[in-house]
């Protein structure tokens, strides 16, 4: 074993130890006087010590910055008190390991047996033992994926000097293929499912038992050597593929579902609602811009004649709870390849992402044990955002984040990418694909390894030392990047005829689907590339180890293609066949290990049926002392975590690579004030732009979901038409994230009310799709947002995410929020309600109340409508949409991003049963916006406004005072836009 | 007469689009160019007059930002000869060399720049920011009278910068010469376009504000922020505050300050070649 050390040169501030060791004081209080970083990396590689010694200085060294050594402890040479060494467990992705290995191959000009593994030591003086194990804990480490030494100086000389041992992965098992016998008691098949966690019924698994007692099939599997018992990977197969995650089984189910004691029957959720709506649009849309909805990995848009978008928002919940850097990288390498595997591939062109946490300052008692702090939450999972986006040069454009405690054990990590694709590529429409008889298997990108082999629910089991983890995995944005680079180029030369990802399933679900479009394949696993060896043909089936695709690649491009793969450093392999058996057959070397019809594999269940109901709730308005004192409420609520400035976050993503964005998510004046939505040019000789943004408010459903759904559209909607986007040209996708809504006595009492509330949210879906005329596209469901610790439930509020995409016809024309000068003029669009149901004034007053905002979608679009014509005749200076805070807040924001002082007179806006002045500032009325407007274009403006609800209430100043008159012409607020801006950014500022 | 730019691309260089699009903007003929394409000879650096390595985070910044490729571009032989002896001699015969973000910080780590003594041993480095953290962030730049070819006739300009280790550092001894050559090119600076140590004007704690130089021939030209992302008027952060400086769109600039700096480029090599 041979050992590299690196780190900055004694002289100069260890920078990235000393940002650690700020984190560390602010977050736990502990104050070590200083720390210092060292990288190792290990080798089982044979090197003559000279030669290491070369390539640690030129390799590994940058030498004005660095010192190094070989095989002999950098920590020597330093005063510490104490020393912590952390590195992975075996199996666990180890992205500078693969570096490190492939630049000494590259130094050394050939290939090198054996593997680099990279840790990191950190050397702390001061402290004691109980303070480092702290930090180490609760920053440092991750008992999922690594291991840790602390030592004390004394120890660490005594017996420290060698560093971990290296994480090498011991392979343990012959191959070996299990056969189940399902002719057992119900107990025994109930048991068997949970062992397995495959999710499936007792009803679910007699159906499959029952397919094998069918003569044909017994026939035929007979000459394959097979018997009348599934094997495993049979039987891991059919329940992957079956799952709630690929089949959404709850969102196709029949449902009786009773409201106000009214019954009756929907034929799944998604065909009657979301694409029902879809259909009907497109059906009266004079001008259809879909090109392919929701049977694909994204759904795809028109952009122009030439030019399709691909666009896919997924969820990546539970492995961003367990290992939130990971989870959270994997999720965007992960919708990435949806992208690629759109149609024939499109290029990503932007990610977005929204985030749902506890509250990062929430005490520390309040948190589980087996719960990670929310704070390391947000930041681990704001950092696998950046490396997502960043390191793979796709910007991250738009997102929220949203903080409700019912996140707290299990936070939602939405991540969104949209890909450009030329809609002909090589004579073909490149949104169609087509797997033929004959094309062969090929898997291309990283290799297979335990990685994700049943997700999460395996990182509870204790594992032997030299075992690879497979809880949870981490994303290897070089090797995507490469294989992306690879696939765009394979795409243009048209050689391959189809390709899906390898996301849920591995290839069990790739290949089972793209198997669909030929209708048949032979896989042959014992040539599919593995990360180390020792796994079972089910489990190199059923991986989900990152960074795959698979394709379908016809026989007489096979060499071309392989060849390009060479070249481009990306690993391809040929593992099979496709043809039109109408089976799937999956080949251990000689042996069958599955041979399973395609219809019976994909549609062998029958539609689960459920129950829902739903009545309202019982909510009342709270009593709300009248108060004068506005001044100190806005500012309280402009720090809220839900409203204040999430610059600290934002500002390390990169959210203009690639040179597109034109709306960027921080504008105004001093580059900070924050944008209702992303507008970028995607194309170099265009000037039509793309314009994303979201909607969402669990709180609002708390009351109804009917109306939280119904305002998620109309704020996706409003955010994009206040930068821009043309209300025609608007298309949206959904994420539902919910709480367990099937029915169980004992499991899930609550289960039908669960029901009940999606199906309300589904309805709105569906009503204010039709009602603003902009369909979905594409959408996913998460139905597990409950974790249970130590015996108690815990559930998220049911939350939906709709993303919007939209057009904007020249971007020239697109808006931001800041006011740009001094007597320009303020207008609110759009009626203010008293509805505060819902709203962060009455989450202040600890009150949820009942009076949640009501979308008027038909009147919406009306004065969206118009509002757009106004922008694209270049009429508005600036325009900013009302959301959490009401206009208050809205008002303040158009200040302080434009630096100057506002005077308003609210008694002018446009109200309905408004009664007190509370309830004009902090009403959250959907539909309405604060636009300002040149002098000199008030006419114009008005003109083509006229019809709509909207009301000039006053004018921006040059000194940075901000005024607003009342309902009896008071001065209700008076402050200083400077400490009004301090208050929203103060949160944050990490 | 065609004017040739090579844009590198692959192993995690992820500028390569923009900044291919900035070259043939400004008129030449560019070529986005995997680096094995380069390595196996299938496209060949003397057909081209400037070659670009774009900003990106080449081999994931793993080992170093720029380390990495600098390494693989060091050691790899082209058709029986070094590719780094070839981008030698493509120097020598007064062609020109532009990095942008990572490309700058490969061209410091493969020691072609600032090269004041000879080429290939590394002088200065791109070291962590101050701040410990990347940030996407618009910096103003006061521009240096100095013989750099890409900068002819630019006095300031404003660029995003996008990057966590681009604090330029070197010995005092080093910064002194950069100074007495002219090679300090570019400075972080204030809103008059004075130089500036203040964060965030300089974004990373760059020794002297330095965000940019160049070689003694003035033809290999590196820096942090991003030209390529500065190729429209809209890419600009405050371009909604700025338009109403002009009547109507017609009369929007066209382009972005950015666009300039290849357009010196391509206009020095139709000079020369």
């Amino acid at each position: 074993m041979h050992r590299i050390e690196v780190c900055t040169k004694p002289d100069l501030k260890d920078v990235i130890g000393a940002s650690l060791r700020r984190s560390i004081m602010e977050d736990l209080g502990i104050r070590p006087q200083s720390i210092r970083i060292i990288k190792a990396f290990s080798m089982d590689i044979p090197f003559s010590i000279k030669q290491l010694e070369s390539a640690a200085k030129k390799v590994f060294t940058d030498p004005i910055t660095q010192i190094c050594s070989v095989n002999s402890p950098l920590a020597a040479g330093f005063d510490f008190d104490w020393l912590v060494e952390i590195g992975f467990k075996p199996g666990v992705t180890d992205n500078e390991g693969r570096t490190a290995k492939e630049s000494l191959e590259i130094f050394t000009a050939k290939k090198l047996n054996g593997s680099v593994f990279s840790s990191t030591q950190y050397l702390f003086v001061g402290g004691n033992r109980e303070e480092i194990e702290l930090i180490v804990e609760k920053m440092l480490a991750n008992p999922l994926i690594e291991r840790w030494q602390v030592f004390s100086a004394d120890e660490w000389k005594l017996r420290g000097k060698r560093g971990l041992p290296l994480p090498i992965v011991i392979a343990q098992k012959k191959p070996k293929v299990k056969e189940f016998n399902l002719n057992v008691s119900d107990e025994k098949l109930e048991a068997l499912s949970e062992m397995r966690t495959l999710s499936l019924t007792v009803q679910e698994l007699k159906i499959f038992r029952d397919y094998f007692k069918n003569k044909d099939v017994l026939k035929k599997r007979k000459k394959l050597g097979l018997k009348g018992n599934p094997t495993d990977a049979e039987l891991e197969c059919f329940a992957q593929t079956q799952s709630e995650h690929c089949k959404h089984k709850v969102f196709n189910s029949l449902i009786k579902y009773t409201e106000e004691s009214r019954t009756h029957k929907i034929d799944g959720l998604f065909k009657t609602f979301i694409a029902g709506a879809t259909q009907k649009i497109r059906n009266s849309s004079k001008n259809d811009f879909c090109v392919s909805v929701f049977n694909d990995n994204a759904g795809i848009i028109a952009f122009d004649e030439n030019h399709n978008l691909a666009f896919k928002v997924e969820t990546h919940n539970s492995p961003s709870a367990l290992d939130p850097y990971g989870g959270a990288l994997t999720g965007i390498v992960g919708v990435n390849r949806d992208i690629l595997g759109a149609g024939l591939g499109a290029k990503p062109i932007f990610n977005t992402n929204v985030l749902c946490f506890g509250s990062p300052f929430t005490s520390e008692e309040k948190i589980p044990k087996t719960v990670l702090h929310p704070k390391r939450v947000l930041k681990g999972v704001r950092l696998g955002i950046e490396h997502g986006g960043n390191r793979i040069g796709i910007p991250t454009v738009n997102g929220t984040v949203f903080f409700d405690d019912s996140f707290i054990v299990r936070p939602l990590v939405f991540c969104g990418t949209c890909g450009l694709m030329p809609s002909i590529v090589k004579g073909k429409r490149s949104h169609l694909k087509k797997a033929m008889p004959g094309d062969k298997i090929v898997m291309v990108g990283g290799r297979i390894g335990k990685d994700g082999i049943h997700g999460a629910t395996f990182s509870s089991m204790k594992l032997a030392e030299g075992s690879p983890v497979s809880a949870v995995q981490i994303g290897a944005p070089i090797v995507q990047k490469r294989m992306q680079d690879l696939l765009l180029e394979a795409r243009d030369k048209g050689l391959f005829d189809s390709i899906t990802d390898n996301g849920a399933g591995g290839l069990s679900s790739s290949v089972g689907e793209m198997a669909l479009q030929s209708n048949g394949a032979e896989l042959w696993l014992e040539r599919a590339p593995l990360k180390y060896p020792g796994l079972q043909p089910w489990e190199i089936l059923l991986s989900e180890a990152q960074e795959r695709m698979t394709l379908a690649v016809p026989p007489e491009k096979l060499d071309e293609f392989l060849s390009l793969c060479r070249e481009r450093d990306v690993e391809a392999t040929v593992i099979g066949e496709f043809n039109d058996s109408g089976f799937f057959q999956v080949k251990y070397g000689k042996k069958t290990v599955l041979f399973l019809s395609l219809d019976f594999l994909h549609n062998g269940l029958p539609k689960m049926e459920l129950e829902a109901e739903w009545s309202a709730p019982n909510f009342k308005e709270p009593a709300i002392e009248n108060t004068t004192e506005f001044t100190s409420v806005l500012k309280k609520m402009l720090s809220h975590l839900n409203v204040c400035s999430k610059e600290w976050i934002v500002r390390q993503y990169d959210h203009e690579v690639l040179g597109n964005t034109i709306i960027k998510p921080l504008m105004g004046k001093y580059n900070d004030g924050p944008s209702d939505s992303a507008v970028l040019k995607v194309l170099p000789d265009s000037w039509q732009g793309v314009v994303v943004s979201n909607g969402m408010n669990p709180v609002f459903g708390e009351i109804d979901t009917y109306h939280m759904a119904a305002n998620c559209i109309d704020e996706a909607i409003r955010n994009a038409v206040a930068s821009g986007a043309d209300p025609e040209r608007i298309a949206l996708l959904d994420n539902f994230c919910w709480p367990d809504p099937k029915f169980d006595s004992k499991k899930n009492p609550d289960g039908k009310k669960k029901l009940g509330k999606l199906v309300r949210a589904c309805r709105a879906c569906f009503d204010s799709a039709i009602e603003f005329g902009v369909p979905f596209i594409s959408g996913k469901d998460s139905l597990s947002g409950d974790r249970e610790i130590n015996g108690v439930k815990h559930s998220i509020k049911p939350t939906l995410l709709i993303s919007a995409i939209g057009l904007i016809e020249d971007v020239r024309f697109a808006v931001s929020i800041d006011a740009k000068h001094p007597g320009d003029l303020i207008y609110v669009l759009g009626v203010t309600r008293n509805e505060l149901g819902g709203s962060l004034f009455y989450q202040m007053h600890g009150a949820i109340g009942k009076s949640v905002p009501v979308v008027n979608a038909k009147k919406f679009k009306k004065l969206y409508t118009a509002l757009h014509k106004a922008i694209m005749n270049g009429l508005v200076q600036s325009c900013h949409d009302c959301s959490e805070g009401g206009l208050a807040v809205a008002l303040v924001e158009t200040a302080f991003s434009g630096m100057l002082g506002l005077n308003v007179d609210l008694s002018k806006i446009p109200m309905n049963g408004i009664e007190e002045d509370w309830q004009l500032l902090f009403s959250e009325s959907a539909g309405r916006f604060v636009v300002t407007v040149k002098k000199e274009n008030q006419n114009e403006f008005e003109g083509l406004l006229s019809g709509n609800d909207f009301a000039l209430v006053g004018e921006t100043i040059d000194s940075l005072d901000l005024l607003v008159l009342g309902l009896s012409g008071d001065a209700i607020i008076e402050a200083d836009v400077i400490e009004l801006k301090n208050a929203w950014q103060k949160t944050l500022k990490w | 007469m065609k004017v040739k730019a090579l844009v590198l691309s692959g192993e995690g260089i992820n500028c390569d689009y923009e900044t291919a699009l900035a070259f043939s903007l400004a008129g030449a003929e560019s070529k986005r160019v995997h680096i094995n394409d380069l390595i196996a000879g299938w496209e060949k650096l003397e057909e081209f007059h400037i070659i670009a390595f774009p900003g990106g985070f080449s081999f994931g910044d793993h080992l170093g930002a720029g380390k990495a490729l600098a390494n693989k571009i060091k050691n790899a032989f082209s058709q029986g000869t070094k590719l780094f002896d070839g981008l030698k001699d493509f120097i020598e015969n007064g062609r020109l060399v532009i990095g942008i973000c990572n490309g700058f910080q490969v061209l410091v780590k493969l020691g072609l720049l600032p090269a004041l003594k000879a080429q290939g041993n590394q002088e200065v480095s791109l070291f962590f920011n101050d701040s410990a953290r990347f940030e996407d962030r618009w910096v103003k730049l006061k521009v240096n009278k100095t013989n750099c070819v890409f900068t002819r006739g630019i006095e300031r300009i404003d660029l995003p910068c996008r990057h966590a280790e681009g604090k330029f550092v070197a010995d005092r001894k080093t910064i002194n010469e950069l100074w007495k050559n002219s090679l300090v090119v570019m400075q972080y600076a204030d809103d008059s376009y004075n130089p500036s140590y203040r964060y965030p004007l300089n974004p990373n704690g760059s020794i002297d504000a330095i965000a940019g130089i160049c070689d003694k021939t003035g033809r290999v030209f590196g820096l942090m922020p991003h030209p390529e992302a500065f190729l429209f008027f809209e890419n600009h952060p405050q371009w909604t505050r700025l338009r109403n400086k002009f009547i109507n769109i017609d009369e929007m600039p066209k382009k972005g300050d950015g666009q300039k700096i290849f357009e010196n480029a391509v206009d020095y090599i139709k000079m020369h070649f």
